[in-house]
């Protein structure tokens, strides 16, 4: 066969030779590429293929009281969570933990869901667990692929429902706000403040997290727990506050005790708008939420008619009623159109004849003449109405939006309510059309503080912290006042004590005379919200002692009638702040006249609660500060 | 005996079975032990019995073998159809049909012999005819003897040892001296079904071809059939795609981008290369890559053993193991060059083209160069009848080298 000539082969032999190296500078240019030049690419796919991250929370910082003493603090918990190399191996997993603790299937949907989110991060499966439920799992760890077991500090507010309105709560960051930049340096799975102070002081109180790294296989079994080194996580700040815990925690000890399932709320603060106390009732335990709040529980905290997530000091809205008459005497004073001697031209004889209609004031048989402080403290609709008219519809919006009541008090609280306050005549053209309406009933209705004026317990309670002071107040706050904004009465310090020693007079021989109280003087102010849905709310706003005061109390009770059954309460946490504790044996329970007193909360017959206007979000950006200790 | 020793080709033979073994050895160390962790112990056993396959077959007559190459293809060819009726899987391929179970126990792969039978049968022959084939219509019956054991694997299916009939069966085509245009003529309908996926450039395909056929003028009716038979391709080539199972689709898919599917079809190739890229110029060392280690190289004992090599030894261990399969080939190019007879020469090409084959599809699709298939890598892989199988081969090319130097081509 002449192809098997020696020369015809060693043509071959050599073709054949480059050939082979060819293909194997083929292989070997591949592998200079893969191992050479890009070394650096491969290596860091190798390390993130068996590192995985597992976040490690921060303490956040503990929220003092005035004192020193723990409004909310951090106690161990452990977090239980899988790290899994696929959707249906998190499922196989969550099956085993499911035979040997409760899993309810809410909790099994956000594994999931979370594995779905971040499928390089150990998806959470109880973010609280208890020792049991650790210690069980613990004994399978071999049959349970993945299992990461930490402890971490979780929330804890030692007084519960006392302060749930104060502080709010703590959860996890959703995607939506993750998505707005709401929590500068939040991340999925970081557990940020909701409400309260833990929202508003979020960026001091959250710190940083930290991170270690454990080493899987390609199973997903972990091999090492020490894989890398960790980046420890940095504590959150704590945060002292102006409250004072005992005065919050006897406010909720009398709410629960002598008004059960009464709402309303009641707010306590210095004159300088340091606030001591802030509740609202029904309140509800914020430490529910801690670890993600079980479903029944929101679905009962939600659906409850009596709204126990809503905070009523700041975001509920009542007309001011009567003790909106201090806010037109002001009024009147600063316009010089009456001092406190001043009487009207015509006396109370139980209502007053306005064009063709009679307005009657809330005593049938009539005050009598009353001067400026009598009528302060009989709260007589006849000479107040004649005053509004007196200053007329102009002066009382324009007077009414420089003492604040046409804006947010500026409490450093999230979802603070808007009041209504027309700050002039134009509102009502646009509402009723110019024609609609008459300048007439509004001075009618906004000298008793009521008609087209509805105010937050806050705000009011900031309007009776400027008339306690030298009627030139910021706002009040608990770490420091959200907005810089003054409030100035703009009135004579002869004045304004004029007409404290009007309110002085409201509880020695007024409308709230049974709250007088030997150790000091009480001022203050009854007043009925009228409530078109059911029976009218009661107000109580006063402050003590009288002469120099140093705690202002405002309270709102929903359906109460009248101001005279809430100021006993207001009586007594100034007493409490003032005197101190009382001796035991020594207390007499309050009896609300008109309220059939239910231990559990009633659902509701009498109507809808007053309406709430979610505040529009504001940019909350604050640099980390601490406010000096209160001495 | 010791005479005639072809000592270079052992000692390569030698030095990649060792090399083998040793990798074989860090395959298995696990941080959770696997089923590899124990292969090397028993891969052992198998290199002992294939040095003793090795020496028999360097004992054997290649007369003997050229007379009774007819009957061992039958055989196998039997063999092969036997598989497909009573085969049975295993592994990762257990949906196919590859090996032979009597009682339990696998015997072996069947397609391993009709490697090499088909290597003695082709070498048979092409040692027969008086020239080297000069036109189509004489490829006819090569292409048969090959092209039945082909199709019968393929049905199995086992695309990857398929592979290696037509590896076997280029190679052996060429160095009985056909022309290479005629190889490529017999290769054009592959290229023009690989090339159908896109109109335009198969358009400009088959315009070429038709300056070829007109400018290298075979007979007429031999350019028409290539002509016709390319076209049927082109035309048949999405049809069979669509008929394709699956998996196959996927891993030519993720051949072509592997991060199609990172969780399964592109996973092996995409642990691969990371594993091979994170080694780097020395390796993380012996026994010592954290990607073995973990478990996240797939089939690292078996297949995707190479990936092994290149993570715990780098670029400089990978160039060392390739050197050594280079100077093998080489060596039994020289071996095949030197041979006495067309018959022996012919089968030590044959053999060299079933390793090569074995070799490049192996080593490549480790780094993405070829797609995923399942086939072994020669004194690598754990296996035992692949391995007696490349012991046998090697064998028969020792035995060659051992005739022409008794024969006096001694340097």
């Amino acid at each position: 066969m002449s192809e098997f000539h020696s020369h015809r082969l060693e043509h071959r032999a050599t073709q054949a030779r480059a050939v082979l190296a060819l293909a194997f500078l083929v292989l070997l240019g591949a592998f200079f590429r893969a191992q050479v030049l890009e070394h650096e690419r491969f290596r860091l796919r190798a390390e993130s293929n068996r590192l995985r991250e597992i976040p490690l929370a921060a303490p956040r910082g503990a929220l003092l009281d005035r004192h020193g003493e723990v409004i909310a603090d951090n106690i161990p918990g452990y977090t239980v969570r899988i790290l899994a190399v696929s959707a249906d191996s998190l499922r196989a997993v969550l099956d085993r933990i499911a035979a040997l603790v409760p899993v309810d299937s809410t909790l099994r949907a956000r594994a999931l869901e979370r594995f779905r989110r971040t499928p390089y991060q150990p998806a959470i499966v109880f973010a609280d667990a208890s020792f049991e439920t650790v210690s069980r799992l613990e004994e399978h760890r071999p049959s349970l692929t993945g299992l990461v077991i930490q402890a971490e500090p979780k929330r804890h507010y030692p007084d519960a429902q006392a302060v749930a309105h104060l502080v709010g709560y703590v959860g996890e960051v959703t995607e939506r706000e993750l998505e707005q930049k709401r929590f500068p340096g939040a991340r999925l799975g970081t557990i940020v403040g909701r409400l309260g102070l833990e929202q508003e002081y979020d960026s001091v109180l959250r710190g940083r997290a930290g991170v270690r790294y454990v080493e899987i296989n390609a199973r997903g079994r972990l091999v090492r727990e020490d894989g890398a080194p960790a980046l420890a996580p940095e504590a959150g700040r704590p945060l002292r506050t102006t409250v004072d815990l005992a005065l919050q925690r006897y406010v909720d000890s009398l709410w629960t005790a002598d008004a059960p399932g009464v709402r309303g709320a009641l707010v306590a603060l210095t004159p300088k708008g340091e606030i001591l106390a802030l509740y609202s009732a029904p309140s509800y335990d914020p430490n529910l939420f801690i670890g993600g709040i079980a479903a029944e529980d929101w679905r009962r905290l939600t659906t409850d008619s009596a709204r126990p997530m809503m905070n009523r000091a700041i975001q509920a809205m009542y007309n001011p009623a009567s003790p909106f008459k201090l806010a037109i005497a002001a009024m009147g004073m600063k316009r010089n159109l009456v001092t406190l001697r001043s009487r009207m031209p015509i006396p109370c004889t139980g209502g007053i004849q306005v064009g063709n209609r009679y307005f009657r004031c809330w005593k049938r048989e009539g005050h009598g003449s009353l001067d400026l402080e009598g009528a302060v403290a009989q709260s007589c609709n006849v000479y107040f109405y004649q005053l509004g008219m007196r200053l007329g519809v102009n002066a009382l919006l324009e007077e009414g939006g420089a003492m604040g009541f046409a804006q947010r008090s500026g409490v450093d609280l999230e979802n603070e309510i808007q009041p209504i306050y027309p700050t002039s005549t134009a509102y009502f053209d646009r509402r009723y059309t110019p024609r609609g309406w008459s300048a007439r009933s509004v001075e009618l209705n906004f000298s008793i503080g009521q008609g087209e004026n509805t105010q937050s317990l806050i705000n009011m309670a900031a309007f009776y912290q400027a008339m306690s002071s030298g009627g030139k107040v910021g706002p009040p706050y608990l770490v420091r006042p959200r907005e810089a904004h003054v409030r100035d009465l703009g009135l004579t310090a002869e004045q304004l004590a004029g007409l404290r020693l009007a309110m002085v007079q409201v509880v020695q021989r007024g409308t709230a005379r049974a709250s007088a109280q030997q150790e000091f003087q009480l001022a203050g102010k009854t007043g009925t919200a009228q409530n078109p849905f059911g029976k009218d709310h009661g107000w109580f706003l006063g402050f003590g002692p009288a002469d120099d005061p140093e705690i202002i109390v405002g309270a709102i009770m929903e359906f109460a009638e009248h101001g005279s059954s809430v100021a006993p309460y207001v009586a007594k946490v100034v007493r409490r702040y003032l005197v101190g504790p009382e001796p035991a044996g020594e207390t007499r329970p309050i009896r609300l006249p008109g309220i059939e007193v239910d231990s559990a909360p009633r659902v509701l017959e009498l109507g809808p609660t007053p309406r709430v206007v979610e505040a529009p979000p504001r940019e909350s950006v604050y640099t980390p500060w601490l406010p000096p200790p209160v001495p | 005996m010791r005479r005639g020793l072809d000592r270079p080709l052992l000692v390569i033979v030698g030095l990649l079975l060792l090399f083998g073994v040793l990798t074989l050895y860090s395959a298995g160390q696990t941080d959770v032990p696997t089923a590899a962790t124990g292969a090397w112990k028993r891969q052992l056993v198998w290199c002992t019995a294939g040095l003793i396959v090795l020496f028999v077959a360097s004992r054997t007559s290649p007369r003997l073998l050229e007379w009774g190459a007819p009957a061992l293809y039958g055989f196998s060819l039997l063999l092969l159809v036997l598989t497909l009726v009573i085969g049975t899987g295993t592994g990762t391929a257990a949906g196919t049909k590859s090996w032979i179970t009597i009682g339990g126990h696998r015997l072996g792969q069947p397609s391993e012999l009709a490697k090499l039978a088909l290597i003695l049968m082709l070498a048979r022959y092409l040692s027969g005819r008086r020239s080297a084939p000069q036109t189509l219509r004489e490829l006819i019956p090569p292409g048969l003897l090959a092209g039945v054991p082909f199709l019968l694997v393929m049905a199995q299916p086992d695309l990857g040892s398929a592979i290696v009939f037509v590896g076997i069966f280029f190679a052996m085509l060429f160095w009985a001296g056909t022309p290479g245009r005629l190889l490529f003529l017999t290769a054009s309908p592959v290229i023009s079904l690989l090339l159908a996926f896109n109109t335009t450039i198969w358009g400009a395909w088959m315009v070429g071809l038709l300056v070829l056929l007109l400018f290298w003028r075979p007979y007429a009716i031999e350019a028409v059939t290539v002509y016709v038979v390319n076209s049927a391709m082109g035309a048949v080539a999405i049809p069979l795609w669509k008929r394709l199972a699956p998996y196959q689709q996927n891993r030519l898919l993720t051949f072509l981008n592997p991060e199609v599917d990172p969780q399964n079809a592109g996973y092996q190739a995409i642990q691969s290369k990371n594993a091979i890229g994170s080694g780097g110029w020395l390796g993380h060392g012996f026994t010592e890559g954290p990607q073995k280690r973990l478990a996240f190289l797939p089939e690292q004992y078996t297949d995707f053993i190479f990936s092994v090599v290149g993570e715990e030894l780098g670029f400089i261990g990978v160039a060392i193991a390739l050197g050594l399969f280079l100077a093998l080939f080489f060596a039994l190019v020289r071996v095949a060059r030197r041979a006495t007879d067309p018959f022996s020469s012919l089968v030590t090409f044959g053999v060299l083209g079933l390793l090569f084959t074995h070799v490049f599809e192996n080593v490549g699709m480790t780094v993405n160069v070829m797609p995923i298939t399942g086939i072994p890598l020669p004194f690598f892989s754990y296996g035992g009848s692949f391995l007696l199988s490349c012991c046998l081969a090697v064998g028969l090319a020792v035995r060659v080298a051992r005739d022409s130097r008794l024969a006096g081509y001694a340097e």
